[in-house]
C-alpha cells in the first residue's frame, strides 16, 4: 500500500523524461525518486541495470544521464538539517537546490560561498560537479567549502566524510561525478553579507591581453568574469567585456529584492541563432555598455544569473539542443592557447552565442577528479550540427590538450575515452571508489566500461 | 463556499505564533504546507509514522524559523492511541489553533477488488481514524468556541470510478462527514476546512505518468494557508477542479458507468 501524498489513485510508472540541459544526447531511463537519505539503497533493491543519482540535470551533456538505467532523482530530498548562524554553516539535505538555500539564507544575512551562472543546481550536484564560482580565484572550487557529508553506498554502508573522517572518500566523491555513492546531506560554510547588493564595475576589453591585464588588476576582487566576442575577427577579435564585483559593505535590506539596476540583454532573443545573429548579439551586447567602463550598484540575483530570468532558454537552441564547451588550460600556455582556440572557433563560422572566459586561481579542491586548475578557462556554447560541431569539439580537445588544459565533464558530450583519459590520468585511481552499481552514460562513454551486474 | 465576514487577517486566537497540529506530517503536500508556518514562526507538533523521515522533516521546519517543534511517532490507524496523542500534542502546543489532517493512503484498487480485508484497511485509514480524530478535535474545539480543523479529503471523493474507487469512497465518506460536523460545530465558532486536492507534483509524485502537468505543491500549500486563515468551509485545488468536478458530478449514471476513468 503505497503512502499517500496527493492523490487521485494513478500508480507510478516509468517516466523517461529526465533531460540534461544541453538536451543531448537523450537517452530514455527509469526515474527513481529519492526522497528522503534512507530511501538508498532500499529503493533499488534487486535493480541490477546500474544507477546514477541525479540533481536538477543542469549539467550540459551526459555525465546525469544513464542509458537505459535508473535515475535516482534527489530533488524531493531537499530539507535544510541546522543553519549556525554564528559560524555560518548550513546543514542540508543534498537534493536542496542553491536557490532554496539562497532563498533561506539571504535574509538571514548569508550568501553561498561559491555560486555557479545559475542557482537551480542542487547541493548534491554542485559538488560531484565540484563546480566553480566567479569567485575562484579568491575562493576556490565549491568542494573547498564543504566540510563534511553522508556518502551511501549500494552495500547499505553509511559513511561520514570529511577532511578528517574518510578522507579518501572525500577527495573521490567532491567532483566524483555520482559515482562514489548517494551523497545524503552536506555541511557547507556560508560568507556573512551585509547587503544584497553587489558593487558592479564592467569595463570593455580589447583582445587577451587586455583580458589578462585587468585579471591581473582585479586579483582583490572578489567575483570577475568576462564575456568575450568569439564571431568578431580582425581588430574586434577577442573583444569583451569583464565583469567585476564585490558584496556591497554597505549594510541594506537583505529581503526585498529591488529592481534590478542593470538588465541584461538576454530576455528571449525571439531569433534563430546562426552565425549572422550571433554576431549581431555580440555586437549588441559589446555596445550596450556605452562607456568603457560602468559601474552600478547591483542586485545579485542578475549579477550572478543573468539567465535564471528565461527559464528553459536552453529551447533557444531548437531540437537538436547545445553543447558547451569549456576548457582549462594552465598559465604557461594560457594566452596562446586561448588566441588559438578563439581563432578556430572563428574560422569554423559555429558561432558561439555565449563564451564565458575567466582565470582560476590557485585555491587547491579537496576533490581527485576536480575540474579548475590555475590558468584560463573558456566555455563556449554550440547548437549541436551533427556533421560540424563534433569535428570541431574533436579538434578543440585535442589543441587543448596539446596545450596542457582539459575539458570539463559537467560541460562535456564528446570528448573521447582517450582525450579523457589523458585530461584526467587519475581516474584509474579514481574508479577504485566508484560504487560497483553506479555508473553514467558519461563514465561509459570515456571509459568503455559498463559494469555487468 | 462562503468566507467569514471577519477580517482576512492571519488567524490568530491568541496573541503569539499560530498553534498547528499536523497529522500526516511527512506527506509532500503537508510538508509543503508546514513549510510555509514555519517560516511565519509558527509553533508545530508533528504526527507520522516514520520516526527517521519525521524528525527530518522536523529539523527542517525548526531551521527555517518555526518558533517550537515536537513530534510523535504514531500509528494514526490505531485509534485507541488517539485521546491520549492529542491531549500531549495539545499540551505540548500550549493550546491549538489549527488541526491539519494530511494522512491517508492510496491502496491498491485491484487488491482491493478481491481482498476485503484490504479495501476495509484504506476505509479505515482514510475515514475511520479521521473520524477518530475529529470527533476528539472538535469537541476540544467547541469547548473553547475556536479553532481550525482543516482536513484533506480529494477530489476522488465526489464521484466513484472504476479506477479507485476504494480510496475515492472513503474520501466520499469523510467529505461527507466533514460536511456535517461544519453543520454541527460552525454556530461555536469553529471552522472546518474540507481541502479537495487534483493531482499535485510532490516528491512521492516524481516519475509517475503525466506528472509533469501535475499541480505545484508549494502553490497548493500556500492555497491552502490562505484558505485556513480565511477560514473557508471548503477548497478544490488547484481550483479548476471546481468546474471540473462539477461537469463530473453531473453525468448521468447511464452514460457515466459506460466510460472508462
Ligand atoms: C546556465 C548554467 C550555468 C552554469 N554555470 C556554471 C558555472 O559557472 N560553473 C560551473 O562549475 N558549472 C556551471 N554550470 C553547470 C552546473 O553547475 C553543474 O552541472 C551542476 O553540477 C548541476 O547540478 P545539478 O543539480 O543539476 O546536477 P545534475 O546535472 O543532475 O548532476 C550532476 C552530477 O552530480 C551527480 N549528483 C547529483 N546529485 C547527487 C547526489 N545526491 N549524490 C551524488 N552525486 C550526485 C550526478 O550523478 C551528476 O554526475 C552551469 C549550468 C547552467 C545550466
Amino acid at each position: 500500500m503505497s503512502e499517500l501524498s496527493s492523490d487521485p489513485g494513478s500508480t507510478p510508472t516509468a517516466s523517461a523524461s529526465f533531460e540534461s540541459w544541453g538536451r543531448y544526447p537523450t537517452y530514455s531511463a527509469k526515474i527513481i525518486p529519492i526522497n528522503w537519505q534512507n530511501d538508498f539503497p532500499g529503493v533499488i533493491a534487486g535493480v541490477h541495470d546500474g544507477a546514477l543519482p541525479v540533481g536538477m540535470g543542469r549539467s550540459y551533456g551526459d555525465v546525469c544521464l544513464l542509458k537505459d538505467g535508473n535515475l535516482l532523482l534527489t530533488t524531493g530530498m531537499n530539507r535544510l538539517l541546522n543553519f549556525d548562524s554564528e559560524t555560518g554553516v548550513l546543514t542540508a539535505e543534498a537534493g536542496a537546490t542553491l536557490a532554496q538555500i539562497l532563498d533561506f539564507s539571504v535574509p538571514r544575512g548569508f550568501f553561498l560561498p561559491v555560486s555557479p551562472g545559475t542557482k537551480y543546481v542542487t547541493l548534491g550536484g554542485a559538488i560531484a560537479n565540484d563546480i566553480h564560482g566567479k569567485n575562484h580565484h579568491v575562493a576556490g572550487a565549491f568542494g573547498s567549502h564543504v566540510t563534511e557529508f553522508e556518502l551511501v553506498r549500494s552495500d547499505g554502508t553509511r559513511k561520514i566524510c570529511s577532511p578528517t573522517e574518510n578522507l579518501d572518500y572525500y577527495a573521490a566523491t567532491i567532483g566524483g561525478l555520482g559515482l562514489t555513492g548517494v551523497i545524503t546531506w552536506a555541511k557547507l560554510r556560508m560568507k556573512p553579507i551585509v547587503s544584497r547588493m553587489i558593487d558592479y564595475e564592467g569595463i570593455q576589453f580589447h583582445g587577451i591581453d587586455e583580458f589578462l591585464d585587468l585579471t591581473k588588476q582585479s586579483e582583490k576582487i572578489e567575483y570577475t568574469v568576462s564575456w568575450i566576442d568569439c564571431a568578431s575577427t580582425g581588430k574586434n577579435f577577442a573583444r569583451g567585456v569583464f565583469m567585476q564585483g564585490d558584496h556591497s559593505k554597505v549594510p541594506a535590506e537583505l529581503k526585498q529584492s529591488p529592481e534590478p539596476k542593470l538588465v541584461f540583454p538576454f530576455d528571449a532573443p525571439g531569433f534563430a541563432l546562426n552565425h549572422t545573429t550571433v554576431s549581431m548579439f555580440n555586437t549588441a551586447f559589446f555596445h550596450k555598455q556605452v562607456k568603457p567602463r560602468v559601474t552600478a550598484l547591483q542586485d545579485y540575483e542578475p549579477f550572478f544569473y543573468p539567465l535564471d530570468k528565461v527559464l528553459h532558454w536552453n529551447r533557444l537552441y531548437g531540437r537538436n539542443g547545445l553543447l558547451q564547451f569549456q576548457y582549462a588550460i594552465p598559465w604557461e600556455s594560457a594566452r596562446e592557447g586561448t588566441i588559438a582556440i578563439l581563432k578556430e572557433v572563428a574560422k569554423s563560422g559555429l558561432a558561439s552565442f555565449l563564451a564565458v572566459l575567466k582565470a582560476f586561481g590557485d585555491v587547491p579542491s579537496p576533490g581527485m577528479m576536480s575540474f579548475p586548475q590555475p590558468g584560463i578557462t573558456l566555455a563556449l556554447d554550440f547548437p549541436i550540427k551533427a556533421d560540424k560541431s563534433f569535428p570541431l569539439f574533436e579538434r578543440l580537445a585535442d589543441m587543448t590538450r596539446d596545450f596542457g588544459g582539459k575539458l570539463y565533464p559537467a560541460k562535456d558530450a564528446a570528448m573521447t575515452a582517450a582525450q579523457f583519459q589523458a585530461f584526467y590520468p587519475q581516474w584509474e585511481q579514481f574508479a577504485r571508489y566508484r560504487d560497483p552499481l553506479l555508473t553514467s552514460s558519461f563514465w561509459e562513454r570515456v571509459t568503455g566500461d559498463r559494469p555487468t551486474l | 463556499m462562503s468566507t467569514s465576514p471577519a477580517s482576512t487577517t492571519a488567524l490568530q486566537t491568541s496573541t503569539g505564533p499560530q498553534k498547528i497540529l499536523v497529522l500526516g506530517a511527512t506527506s509532500g503536500i503537508a510538508e509543503a504546507t508546514c513549510r510555509i508556518w514555519a517560516k511565519q514562526g509558527a509553533r508545530l507538533f508533528l504526527v507520522a509514522r516514520n520516526g527517521d523521515k519525521l524528525a527530518a522533516v522536523a529539523a527542517d521546519l525548526k531551521t527555517r524559523g518555526a518558533s517550537y517543534v515536537d513530534t510523535a511517532v504514531a500509528d494514526l490507524d490505531d485509534t485507541t492511541q488517539h485521546p491520549t496523542l492529542l491531549a500531549h500534542a495539545i499540551n505540548s502546543l500550549t493550546g491549538m489553533d489549527v488541526a491539519y489532517l494530511a494522512h491517508g493512503v492510496l491502496g491498491e484498487q485491484p487488491q482491493a477488488e478481491q481482498d476485503f480485508g484490504h479495501a476495509a484497511q484504506i476505509l479505515h485509514t482514510n475515514f475511520i481514524a479521521p473520524v477518530s480524530l475529529l470527533t476528539w478535535l472538535a469537541n476540544y474545539c467547541v469547548q473553547r468556541h475556536a479553532g481550525v480543523l482543516a482536513v484533506i479529503s480529494s477530489v476522488a471523493g465526489d464521484r466513484g470510478r472504476k479506477s479507485n474507487y476504494l480510496y475515492g469512497s472513503s474520501k466520499a465518506g469523510l467529505s461527507a462527514f466533514l460536511g456535517g460536523l461544519r453543520n454541527r460545530v460552525d454556530r461555536e465558532g469553529v471552522t472546518v476546512l474540507t481541502i479537495k486536492p487534483g493531482p499535485v507534483k510532490t516528491a512521492m509524485t516524481a516519475g509517475m505518468k503525466g506528472s509533469e502537468k501535475f499541480a505545484d505543491v508549494d502553490k497548493v500549500a500556500q492555497t491552502i494557508v490562505a484558505a485556513i486563515d480565511k477560514r473557508r468551509d471548503s477548497l478544490y485545488v488547484p481550483f479548476q477542479w471546481q468546474p471540473i468536478m462539477f461537469i463530473i458530478r453531473n453525468i448521468p449514471e447511464s452514460i457515466f458507468k459506460k466510460l472508462n476513468l
